[in-house]
């Protein structure tokens, strides 16, 4: 039953799909910071059309299961409607992965950004306006700044958060350890050893998320603004 | 003084340009405040306010809380906005939020009773700020002018700190540094002393009266009335969202006129 041979006759294909794990994570997590701290923006914009266009955003997105945000961004906008990236399913189907996943976690990077910029005291915005700061500066340059170091830790959990929801991306065709996983599942000549895949891959989950909270939880302490 | 290096140094002469000189043209009318209304809610915090304040002028607004003081203060830069009547700074009526409303508050230093410093960045990064974002000037025109400012006030060794390793009196200093950098026109003060320990209220009052020597205008919301007799020209005092009596330091101490003031003095000068 705990026959580990299997997982390693096939360590180099698992290797392969961790490798489509972390392009897709490392990606998304920028793309999802990009997007988080723009929506945010939005959502304490004093312009009210930017407030609703961020409340409406994050709140469709953030109530969507991911399954249906991906297939509706490989099957419904690769494949339905033609909008592609390259003629190259892989890479095509990459992009959208990336895509989907860092819009859907950008919604959840945004909201802790909002829990973090309720964390910065009134007096420092009252400050940077009174220094003539406009608000985009004030946001920019006092605001943000602060709020980002009072959520690093709870981004740490978004980001854990997305790296096993890329997983997830594997149902939209983009090929990564779930589904190089299942693949090798599906073999006709795999017949034992199932759960030693099992948790060989999810100590592999393990090997990427662990240190990502981690190196958050470090960044937390050392970047901590104090009062 | 809870630091070494000692308070602020009155007794030097301070760099030709850290403060506007006095102004040639004293007496101008810099701040006109016109009809002022404003709400908060149900409460009607400030009353048909009427106040001049001229170039060069130290104004005190004293007064028991909840009186509007600090709003009064807080609306001149627009901080609260108002309901009603308009507010002219240097003959310019307070423009809407946007550009226009930052380019005007840039000209109006204000100092809070929680100092406000940015809490990640250095004190001399707080100071230099301004200059560099909204003045669009040269990073080390502006570390040079922070520097003098800062050992203006007595505090030029803790420029590379962050302002939660300062104490209160010193946080404040900056704080006041941080708007002298602007080259503002008029300073504003909402209760610069009421959240310092008491022992640090002197450090912060000695850097004010010099200002107020210098001719800088002034006006200071504050408990403080030795300050007040020391340094205004002028002392107002506010009460229930108006203002009750605009009247000389001198006269207002020894020979209020009205009721309201002497009742207010009475409380607070018998212990």
């Amino acid at each position: 039953m705990f026959d580990f041979g299997p997982f390693f006759d096939n360590f180099d294909e698992i290797l392969n799909g961790f490798w489509g794990t972390v392009k897709l994570a490392a990606v998304s997590a920028v793309l999802s910071l990009l997007i988080g701290t723009v929506l945010a923006s939005f959502r304490v914009a004093p312009v009210p059309l930017l407030r609703v266009l961020g409340t409406a955003y994050v709140n469709v997105v953030r109530n969507t299961p991911l399954t249906l945000v991906l297939l509706m961004c490989s099957l419904g906008l690769n494949d339905v409607l033609a909008l592609t990236f390259s003629d190259n399913p892989g890479t095509t189907y990459y992009w959208w992965a990336v895509l989907g996943l860092s819009g859907y976690t950008g919604a959840f990077v945004c909201e802790s950004l909002r829990a973090g910029i309720n964390t910065v005291p009134l007096g420092q915005a009252e400050a940077a306006r009174s220094i003539g700061l406009t608000f985009t500066q004030s946001l920019r340059i006092i605001i943000l700044p602060q709020a980002f170091r009072a959520v690093i830790a709870p981004l740490g959990s978004v980001f854990i958060a997305m790296i096993k929801n890329t997983t997830v991306a594997s149902a939209a065709s983009y090929a990564e350890a779930a589904a190089a996983m299942k693949s090798l599942l599906d073999l006709p000549s795999f017949t034992s050893g199932a759960l030693p895949l099992f948790i060989g891959v999810a100590i592999g989950f393990m090997i990427l998320t662990l240190p990502t909270g981690f190196f958050f939880g470090w960044l937390h302490k050392r970047m901590a603004v104090a009062r | 003084m809870t630091d070494s290096e000692g308070g602020p140094d009155l007794t030097k002469d301070g760099p030709e340009d850290t403060v506007p000189a006095p102004a040639s043209d004293a007496g101008r009318p810099l701040v006109v405040v016109e009809h002022v209304d404003k709400h908060f809610g149900e409460l009607h915090v400030l009353k048909d306010i009427n106040l001049t304040v001229n170039s060069g002028e130290v104004v005190v607004v004293i007064g028991p809380s909840g009186g509007g003081k600090s709003t009064l203060c807080r609306s001149i830069n627009r901080l609260e906005p108002i309901d009603g009547g308009k507010i002219l700074v240097d003959g310019k009526e307070l423009p809407q939020e946007g550009k226009e409303l930052a380019k005007l508050r840039a000209d109006v230093g204000m100092v809070f009773q929680s100092f406000n410093l940015f809490a990640h960045k250095t004190i001399l990064e707080n100071v230099t700020l301004g200059p560099i974002k909204v003045r669009k000037q040269g990073k080390q025109e502006s570390e040079k002018h922070a520097m003098e400012l800062l050992d203006r006030v007595g505090i030029a060794n803790q420029a590379h700190k962050y302002p939660a390793q300062l104490s209160g009196g010193q946080q404040q200093r900056a704080a006041i540094a941080r708007s002298l950098a602007m080259r503002p026109k008029v300073m504003l003060f909402d209760e610069p002393t009421s959240a310092l320990d008491p022992e640090m209220v002197n450090e912060v009052l000695d850097v004010m009266t010099g200002l107020a020597r210098e001719g800088m205008t002034m006006i200071v919301v504050t408990h403080e009335m030795g300050f007040a007799r020391r340094a205004a020209q002028k002392v107002v005092f506010m009460a229930d969202g108006q203002i009750v009596e605009e009247n000389t330091p001198d006269e207002f101490f020894t020979n209020a006129r009205t009721d309201r003031a002497k009742d207010f003095l009475s409380k607070i000068l018998t212990h």
